[in-house]
């Protein structure tokens, strides 16, 4: 390589990796802002704002799915597998909603610790499997 | 190889070479594409929680992927015109720009019709969609940017410099699933680990990224074969034709 070359390709690099540190800070200072919600967890420690909107994401607990009152609301505790909250929410709800499910809620906590949803997303994983093949796991899961 | 190479560079030797390639290609495309759909809409199990659904996982994935790889081929081009200033490097760079963007294009879409049903919206500021936004932007910003500059030649010289300060963005857009609480569900099949998906759905997958992968090539084929002709239309290897 000749030496302008050479030379070329050092300053090329550094402007590459000078954006990518600067992109980097940015981004890790910006972190809880990217979070796209809260967990359970967080929520109970008071991480999360106390009297605006946030999004919460756990799973829901399986048999907490309950319908109390005119049966328009829907009652069920979120999850990440340490804390729960309670969630209420008055709406449709998504295809994927199941005991269980991943879901990410948008709302605020009212005075007793509850969550009061205004929306309620689903959040898939990464999993895709032919029905039968789901049948044989759950199996697994009950024998074990 | 490096002969080779140094002779494929040459914009008459690529031009011939090109113009021999496309009726294969096209032919390979078509082929592989049939398959795909076919092994995606037919031969494919539904999945156990989506049904029929996710199906548009067949188009959806491959185009996202295509149009990361792609912005990583302009980055590549950018450095080689940076340093060694290849001519043929700068066609590539400015004809893959219109096809990235359309792939971006595409996999926001299907992503988004998928979103409704699925997950509730159309549309949430995520890491995962919004860097991929970021990314359309990217390759609009390198169209812009190439159509602003009268002179070819240095507006080669800024998009090669766009494109390799865009290039950061392709591992926050891979990653965001990982480094962030994000809607979006994390990697199925690009990750280390085994597949998250049985064969009869990741191999329908995988024909249709090589479908758009052998697209990308004819599609880039024909117009660097255009670009070619409109710059060097002075030249005498273009008289000749």
């Amino acid at each position: 390589m000749t030496p302008a070359r050479k030379k070329r390709l050092f300053l090329i690099s550094l402007m590459v990796a000078g954006v990518a540190v600067g992109v980097g800070l940015a981004l890790k200072s910006l972190d809880e802002n990217i979070m796209f919600f809260f967990t359970p967890t967080e929520v109970r420690a008071g991480k999360a704002p106390g009297n605006k909107l946030f999004r919460m994401g756990g799973m829901v607990v399986n048999g907490s799915v309950s319908r109390p009152g005119d049966g328009l609301t829907v009652q069920f505790d979120l999850t990440d597998n340490e804390r729960q909250v309670t969630v209420k929410y008055a709406g449709i709800l998504p295809d994927l909603f199941r005991e269980g499910q991943g879901i990410i809620a948008n709302g605020k906590l009212n005075g007793d610790g509850e969550f009061v949803a205004q929306e309620v997303l689903a959040k898939h994983d990464e999993n895709y499997m032919p029905p039968e093949l789901a049948g044989m796991h759950k199996k697994d899961e009950a024998e074990q | 190889m490096f002969l080779w190479f140094h002779k494929l560079g040459s914009p008459p030797h690529f031009y011939r070479i090109a113009g021999k390639w496309i009726p294969w290609l096209t032919w390979i495309f078509l082929a592989l594409l049939l398959a795909g759909l076919y092994g995606g809409l037919w031969l494919a199990p539904p999945d156990y929680q989506q049904g029929e659904s996710y199906r548009i996982i067949f188009v959806h994935v491959p185009t996202a992927w295509m149009s990361l790889f792609i912005y990583v081929v302009m980055a590549f081009c950018g450095i080689v015109i940076i340093v060694w200033r290849m001519k043929l490097a700068e066609v590539v760079l400015i004809s893959s720009a219109p096809i990235g963007a359309s792939f971006t294009f595409l996999a926001l879409v299907t992503g988004s019709l998928w979103g409704k049903p699925m997950w509730g919206t159309y549309w949430v500021w995520d890491a995962r969609l919004t860097s991929e936004l970021i990314l359309l932007f990217l390759y609009l910003g390198v169209i812009g940017l190439h159509n602003a500059i009268e002179d070819k030649r240095i507006a080669a010289r800024a998009v090669a410099i766009l494109a390799l300060v865009g290039v950061v963005n392709i591992p926050i857009i891979h990653y965001s699933v990982e480094w962030w609480h994000s809607l979006h569900q994390g990697a199925s099949l690009t990750k280390f680990d085994k597949p998250s998906m049985p064969p009869s759905m990741y191999v329908p997958i995988l024909i249709m990224a090589l479908a758009f992968q052998i697209y990308y090539v004819l599609a880039l084929f024909h117009k660097c074969r255009v670009e070619l002709l409109l710059r060097e239309r002075n030249s005498k290897w273009v008289e000749e034709l």
